[in-house]
């Protein structure tokens, strides 16, 4: 007989409850990413969700209204770190609109180049590691050969290949190179087979369509009520896409499709990003193709007090010293006012709201990232479903940490 | 594609009267201010009205402004009439010592983490929130990090001497 003493103490409750509390993250190898969720498990039905957030959060608005604005571009970098481009252009947009800055469309034009490259490597990730979580590696491991092939695209423009803090406001720090260009004829060239391939490895795999249809599925009113937005939106039928809504840098241009699906389970946000991916290819091969209509040596606006000039210009010209050094410095003040600029990031709407009251850094700056409000429908697009349909949710949502904690 | 900015503030200004101010349209995008106590009404009319229908919330955010008495922080929600395709601001000031907001989780179901973000960053009430709790930062945290009175550098550094770059020892 064992002393009453001796029993360990449960708390209140413990042993009655009929569910499991299981902790899911916040560094679980199937999450991709710093998420944690607070699982009520029944069995390997899930009850309830509670997600925590912010174990990334590095402040990013904070450290905003100390920068000059030229060096916040690096802090975008940061946000959706699978599509950096994107965030970079949204940045740099956003200044411009609050300059009125009107850039070249040569310019426009090499950066839907950059931001549509950036858009198909955020969805092959997210495409390919959907399959991953249901037990295809095969698939992953072989489109990063082409992801690997944007990142040397981006090495090649900017010189830095994940946070590429590419683009300066007005334009691009330099021209694009032969070599830049060579490669994305190349990519153009060979990776339309390779996602042939890739979707023929998954869209009618009978095993994939199993674990990926029904799961965490959205009707498009409550997707809208979610503040859900890009690929996830669309898969709930719902076709707005800010490139077609408030067309920036010249997307109306283009001549592209925005797919939709019906009915916005993980399946049809897979095959969204899959239509997505063959619409950036076409958009990519017209804007290669207006480029050579257009004079080749334009790769920025001419607005000398924000853009920094030519090395060579500033060790034998008066005025490249000044703005040189004005614009290092920090000391070019930016014109009073209040923003709100938008553009289609890889996984939504991609917001800056900037108030700047005419100083050197923002006044206020403040992202809007799709990846923060979308998330919090996770619980209840898991609720009563599976443990391993949640992991297949999660990656089918493209949840990237470092927007969601900004 | 009817919806012009003049028209919806003209069926604001029928419908609140001087409840509404500061009209303007900084790039186009209409943005007025709503009392204090008036901007789930607001919101509610801009959601329910059959012309106007600005039913998706695209983002809350607030702002503070130290200088401004009585209207230190300010409430800023980002709407969108997906339809229409046309978008608004609304802004509500509030005091920094009474932050009492009225929540418009019964309207979006996306204002819930909007306004607990808020709520972590400037210590903004929403009043009738079911879950105002931190969301990014950690929840033994005491202040609200992005107001103003808390500069991102330590102003009493004395490592580092401004006036070496010319700044007069404080930016």
């Amino acid at each position: 007989m064992l002393d009453q003493k001796q029993h360990i103490k449960l708390p209140e409750g413990s042993i009655e409850k009929d569910t499991t509390t299981l902790n899911l993250g916040p560094t679980h190898p199937a999450t991709h990413g710093v998420f944690q969720n607070i699982l009520e498990i029944d069995g390997e039905r899930i009850v309830s969700a509670v997600p925590t957030v912010g174990y990334i959060h590095r402040a990013f608005e904070k450290i905003a209204e100390r920068r000059p604005y030229y060096q916040i571009t690096p802090l975008t970098d940061r946000l959706n770190y699978c599509s950096a481009p994107i965030n970079n252009m949204g940045w740099l947009l956003t200044v411009e609109k609050l300059l009125g800055i009107e850039v070249p469309k040569r310019v426009d034009y090499l950066r839907v180049i950059i931001m549509e490259l950036a858009r198909i490597a955020d969805h092959l990730i997210c495409s390919s590691v959907m399959g991953v979580d249901t037990g295809a590696l095969t698939g992953f491991v072989y489109v990063m050969t082409y992801r690997e092939l944007i990142y040397e695209i981006y090495e090649e423009i900017c010189g830095s290949r994940l946070t590429t803090n590419i683009g300066r406001i007005g334009g691009f720090e330099r021209n694009f190179t032969p070599t830049a260009f060579a490669k994305i004829e190349r990519f153009l060239a060979e990776y339309p087979a390779v996602l042939k391939e890739f979707e023929t490895l998954l869209t009618r795999n009978r095993i994939f369509m199993e674990r990926t249809q029904g799961v965490g599925a959205i009707s498009a009113e409550r997707a809208l009520s979610y503040g859900f937005t890009g690929p996830n939106l669309r898969a709930a039928g719902v076709d707005y896409d800010v490139r077609v809504a408030n067309p920036y840098s010249s997307y109306q241009d283009f001549d592209f499709t925005v797919p939709v699906g019906t009915t916005g389970d993980s399946y049809d946000r897979f095959l969204v990003r899959n239509a997505e991916m063959w619409e950036s290819i076409s958009i990519i091969r017209q804007a290669m193709e207006k480029l050579k209509s257009l004079p080749a040596d334009v790769y920025h606006a001419d607005v000398p007090a924000y853009y920094l000039p030519d090395k060579k210009d500033v060790y034998t010209k008066m005025e490249a010293l000044i703005y040189h050094f004005k614009i290092v410095m920090g000391e070019t003040d930016i014109l009073p006012g209040e923003v709100y600029n938008a553009v289609e990031g890889a996984n939504g709407e991609l917001g800056f709201y900037l108030i700047s009251d005419g100083g050197r850094s923002p006044y206020r700056l403040h992202f809007r990232r799709p990846c923060f409000i979308y998330y919090q429908a996770y619980p209840e697009l898991i609720k009563g479903s599976m443990l391993s349909d949640a992991i297949v949710c999660m990656s089918s949502l493209n949840l990237i940490a470092g927007e969601l904690d900004a | 594609m009817s919806l012009t900015n003049e028209r919806i503030q003209q069926r604001l200004t029928e419908k609140f009267g001087d409840v509404l101010s500061g009209f303007e349209e900084p790039f186009g995008l209409l943005t007025l201010t709503a009392q204090k106590d008036y901007n789930l009404k607001v919101m509610q009319f801009l959601f329910d009205d059959e012309e106007l229908r600005f039913r998706f919330l695209t983002d809350i955010t607030a702002v503070h402004y130290p200088e401004k008495k009585n209207e230190e922080l300010a409430v800023v929600y980002h709407l969108h009439n997906l339809q229409d395709n046309i978008r608004l601001r609304l802004k509500v000031f509030t005091p920094v010592t009474k932050p009492d907001v009225f929540t418009a989780t019964s309207l979006y179901e996306s204002a819930n983490w909007m306004e607990r973000e808020t709520y972590d960053f400037f210590g903004i009430n929403f009043v009738g929130h079911p879950n105002l709790i931190r969301v990014l930062n950690v929840d033994e945290m005491t202040y609200f990090p992005m107001r103003k009175e808390y500069p991102l550098e330590d102003a009493m550094r004395i490592d580092k001497d401004d006036e070496m770059f010319g700044r007069g020892g404080n930016i």
